[in-house]
């Protein structure tokens, strides 16, 4: 573990942004995982791209369950809200702060573990609910924090650090997230901020349930011959189907591509994505023929990254109740407790 | 790039900006270092060994390390090296027995050395030891060169001056002091295997304008003024002084005349106030001291009433540049300025002299009227006279004649036995990793916040009473363990170990000034240009590892790296580790073969 702080000197012309930070200043604490530790380049990753939205640090809620992965919203966003709950549950405690506040951004952060194993009934219900939230998994095949016990997403054959051999088949979390209708999914890998990074600032746009499957290795105990999930065998795997820009609504594209290699998606909340196409034939709009690729690819032992789908027309779970565009923790005891007279308008409505 | 080649002593040493700016290559975070460790003794002979006068450097020095030190780069001011380096001379415990003692036998070699300045000291305290007979000749009755005659007490306390000349003299050298050297040929006639000319640049220039002749009792040259102050021959100056001139020298007299009995001292330089050769810290301490400086006035007659000064007239210019951006100075035409004064010192610049050099003894001189001197091996055209100091390439400063004797002496070590002078010996160099344990290092690499400490002053009032009593008192053991804490360790590297590197990103991550990126390789432009951070300093370079399982290489920007160590506590696999860069330049002996 590293005993110091980071020093707070910086790079002399490091850039602030619009509201006068710098990327320094959505860091955390310094992260206590194992040094090499895919994670932490997903915290990176995090900080970057909340720093490049301009977001306001105090908008933000992130919230975890338990691992590794669950640990690191310490490392990233110090001055954020946060809430790190029992294992598995942290769909649940930031649905329900949504459905309280639902200004704020939300950050999902849970590993394989927490939310493919014990935590999968609730990723399932946040995911179909349409909560508006970032959900990462960090996915690295194993429960880290406990020492390397395979997880749920491990694949079927694979080796552990020990040699054993898992004989269950693998959990797919993309192929679940489009399944039950979360309308942003992407995968990506922690040592490739450049896919990252632009893959996040999409999900913090996007105004619906986004899920991104991040791999992310285990150095201590998944980063062997013979895993899956380890750095040579996901960069000798990685099969991206394309590679995504964020701009500021309307801002102007400058580089000129191939007819058909640019693919252009105006989001609800404006932002436009620009998609280079890396595969011709794939089309990130179509979420049936986008799972049938995935499962092809998969068969072949590839591993498919990037921008898999978007539902431009999303709905989230306000949209879904109809809640009134206050948040519920700003209103006060009049609106919240009518009276009796709104309670017989409405129990007449329902008669 | 091609991978960079980190076995090259030059690629580290550069990381290590003070040690690379200093003259003698003194090693500046090792001795730092052992000032926070409270080694003061041990600080001081790393000090010893490279600059021969720590004690007096430490108030006196230049410091050409301090605009190279990185920590000005991160943050608003460098290390306070050289007051640390007084620290190192003020809080030691005594170190005699750890100088070399008085070489037990001769070699048979016998060396003189003209003039008791840094430069023939320098050269004298490297070669007694090896067994070389050393004879200092001096006009002036004691050791030290300019830094006894000129520079004021007040800056540099006698005791502090005699303690470390006395190391050099008490290692076994001949003193022939109160002896000018009338003639070059008179001595290349005696027994002498070599000769080392350190007579450094006596002469003051002189300022001829209107007046000069009649009203010369009351105008002094610098030089010769502070000379006779130091000398004690002189103890009192007028009411009124100016002082002409924007150098240190200048500096010198106004100080010192203001505790003469000057009341109203005021410097006058041609030029711009920016544009003074004067160090910043000089002209703080003169502003200090209520003297005001004045721009931008070219002096034009020394006005006096038969014989008796009464002021200066000067004109006021302004500075114009032409295309070339080259300054001139044309009249504002403005009204003349009449500044009254009793007495006025000009500082106006310093010159070479030689007229004890005979110009057929054998060495040539060249139509500047100076000796060709060869700026590696300090030879001049006759092989057995060598010049350093500021004999050699005119006035400098302390460090630099320490830097030139050092290579002198080299040279006069070769050619006495009979060697070739420009095959020079390599410097000492070591790599040493620090890791103690996974996370921990023999050095600390926790980054002090503190800004720059202020060395404490005495008070005006005690200060300018006499020109005895040394302006400043020096950190405490507290303030130099607090601004010691400050220096960035630069000599503790980043070594990188291609093969073993996951390419995990993590010390990108980490790099708390982002000096680290992944990239494919290019050409060194190209390559700055795609940094994870602007790259500012060409002068440092960069750090181009091979190619990595991916293809890319790991690029590191040395420029502001606080050598935390962070990239190395987060790598996984020790692809990075922190050693300790130790060079020791040669120095005349044994290292030679
Ligand atoms: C006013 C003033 C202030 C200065 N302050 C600083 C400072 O703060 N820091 C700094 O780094 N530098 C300072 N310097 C510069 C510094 O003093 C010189 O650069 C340095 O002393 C040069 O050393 P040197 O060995 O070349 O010879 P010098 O120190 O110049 O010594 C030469 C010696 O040779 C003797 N000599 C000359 N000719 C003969 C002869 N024919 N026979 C016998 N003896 C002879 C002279 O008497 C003299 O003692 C200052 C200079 C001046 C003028
Ligand atoms: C209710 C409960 N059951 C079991 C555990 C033990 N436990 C801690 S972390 C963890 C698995 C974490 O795995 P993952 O989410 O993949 O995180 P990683 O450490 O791999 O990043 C388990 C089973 C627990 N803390 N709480
Ligand atoms: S055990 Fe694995 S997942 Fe946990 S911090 Fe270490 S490398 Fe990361
Ligand atoms: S020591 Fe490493 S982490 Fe620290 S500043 Fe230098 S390169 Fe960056
Ligand atoms: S932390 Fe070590 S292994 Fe990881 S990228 Fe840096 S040098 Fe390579
Ligand atoms: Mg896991």
């Amino acid at each position: 573990m590293t005993y110091i702080a980071k020093p707070k000197l910086h790079h002399p012309q490091l850039a602030t942004n619009t509201l006068g930070y710098t990327r320094r200043d959505y860091e955390g604490t310094v992260s206590t995982l194992c040094a090499g530790c895919g994670h932490d380049s997903i915290s990176a990753a995090i900080i970057q791209a909340c720093f490049d939205l301009d977001l306001p640090p105090h908008r933000i809620a992130k919230l975890s369950g338990i691992g590794c992965s669950s640990k690191t919203p310490t490392y990233f966003l110090g001055a954020s809200h946060g809430f790190n709950t029992v294992h598995g549950r942290m769909p649940s405690v930031l649905t329900g702060a949504n459905l309280a506040n639902r200004d704020l951004i939300y950050l999902g952060v849970s590993g394989d573990g927490d939310s493919a194993s014990i935590g999968l009934g609730q990723f399932a219900h946040a995911i179909r609910r349409g909560v508006n939230m970032v959900y990462v998994v960090a996915n690295n095949g194993v429960y880290g924090l406990t020492k390397g016990q395979f997880s749920a997403t491990a694949d079927r054959d694979s080796a552990s650090k020990t040699g054993a051999i898992n004989k269950d088949s693998a959990i797919d979390m993309v192929s679940l997230a489009l399944q039950l209708g979360a309308t942003y999914v992407a995968r990506s890998f922690s040592g490739d901020k450049e896919q990252l990074v632009p893959l996040l600032r999409g999900a913090l746009s996007h105004e619906g349930a986004a899920f991104i499957d991040c791999l992310s290795p285990c150095v201590a105990f998944n980063n062997h011959a013979g895993s899956t999930k380890g750095f040579d065998f996901i960069r000798e795997h990685n099969a991206a189907v394309n590679q995504l820009d964020v701009m500021e609504p309307r801002a102007p594209i400058t580089a000129s591509y191939p007819p058909g290699a640019l693919e252009t998606i105006e989001q609800h909340d404006g932002s436009v994505l620009r998609l280079r196409k890396l595969e011709q034939d794939y089309d990130a709009g179509d979420r049936l023929s986008a799972m049938t690729y995935l499962q092809e690819r998969a068969a072949q032992g590839e591993i498919v990254t990037g921008l898999l789908y978007l539902d431009q027309k999303a709905r989230d779970l306000h949209e879904n109740l109809g809640t009134i565009a206050t948040p519920l923790n700003s209103l006060g005891d009049a609106e919240l407790c009518p009276g009796r007279e709104a309670l017989e308008r409405l129990n007449a409505s329902l008669r | 790039m091609q991978p960079t080649d980190v076995t090259k002593p030059e690629y580290f040493h550069k990381v290590v900006d003070c040690q690379w700016a200093c003259p003698a290559h003194t090693p500046v975070p090792e001795y730092i270092r052992m000032i926070a460790a409270e080694r003061y003794g041990d600080a001081y002979m790393i000090n010893w060994v490279s600059n021969v006068f720590p004690g007096i450097l430490g108030r006196t020095c230049d410091r050409p390390c301090e605009p190279a030190c990185r920590r000005g780069r991160v943050e608003e001011e460098p290390v306070a090296i050289c007051r640390l380096k007084r620290v190192a001379a003020d809080l030691k415990e005594d170190i005699r027995d750890r100088l070399p003692k008085p070489a037990s036998r001769s070699n048979g070699k016998r060396i003189a050395l003209v003039g008791a300045g840094p430069s023939s000291l320098t050269v004298a305290r490297d070669l007694a030891p090896l067994g070389y007979e050393c004879v200092i000749f001096d006009g002036f009755a004691q050791g030290g060169g300019m830094i006894r005659t000129q520079i004021p007490k007040f800056r540099l306390p006698e005791e502090v001056l005699d303690e470390e000349v006395g190391y050099v003299l008490g290692l076994g050298i001949e003193t022939r002091f109160g002896t000018w050297i009338e003639s070059m040929k008179d001595l290349l006639a005696q027994d002498f295997d070599a000769v080392l000319v350190g007579s450094g640049a006596p002469r003051g220039r002189d300022l001829q304008i209107p007046g000069r002749e009649e009203a010369a009792a009351h105008i002094h040259i610098g030089i010769d003024w502070l000379n006779s102050v130091s000398f004690g021959h002189i103890d009192k100056i007028g009411r009124r002084v100016i002082v002409l001139g924007g150098g240190n020298t200048a500096m010198d007299c106004c100080r010192s005349a203001r505790r003469l009995g000057g009341e109203s001292v005021t410097v006058v330089v041609r030029s711009g106030f920016k544009e003074m050769k004067a160090s910043p810290w000089e002209k703080e301490d003169a502003a200090n001291e209520g003297i005001p400086i004045l721009n931008f006035l070219v002096p034009k007659e020394f006005v006096h009433d038969s014989g008796r000064l009464t002021g200066v007239l000067f004109e006021k210019v302004e500075a114009q540049y032409d295309e070339k951006g080259r300054r001139q100075l044309v009249a504002s035409g403005e009204p003349d300025v009449l500044i009254e004064a009793d007495d006025v010192l000009v500082a106006v610049g310093q010159e070479n002299a030689f007229p004890w050099i005979e110009r057929d003894a054998g060495i040539a001189f060249d139509r500047w009227d100076m000796p060709k001197v060869d700026p590696v091996t300090y030879q001049s055209s006759n092989p057995r006279v060598f010049f350093a100091g500021d004999a050699a390439f005119g006035p400098k400063n302390i460090i630099t004649a320490v830097a030139q004797g050092h290579d002198a002496a080299i040279s006069i070590d070769l050619f006495c036995r009979g060697e070739d002078v420009t095959q020079r010996p390599g410097p000492l160099v070591n790599l040493t990793s620090q890791k103690m344990g996974i996370h921990e290092w023999s050095y600390d690499n926790n980054v002090s916040n503190d800004l720059r400490f202020k060395v404490p002053h005495a008070k005006p009032e005690i200060a300018l009473n006499s020109i005895k009593v040394e302006v400043e008192l020096g950190f405490d053991a507290r303030l130099g363990f607090r601004e010691a804490q400050r220096c960035l360790n630069c000599d503790i590297e980043t070594v990188f170990t291609p093969q073993l590197c996951i390419e995990c990103d993590a010390c990108t991550d980490i790099c708390p000034t982002d000096c680290i990126t992944f990239t494919r390789n290019g050409d060194e432009d190209d390559l700055r240009g795609r940094l994870s951070a602007p790259s500012l300093n060409h002068e440092q370079d960069i750090y181009v590892s091979a190619p990595l399982k991916t293809e890319r290489v790991l690029v590191k920007d040395e420029d502001v790296c606080l050598h935390c160590g962070l990239c190395a506590e987060r790598c996984p696999t020790g692809a990075w580790d922190m050693q300790k860069f130790f060079l020791k330049t040669a120095q005349a002996g044994a290292a030679c073969r």
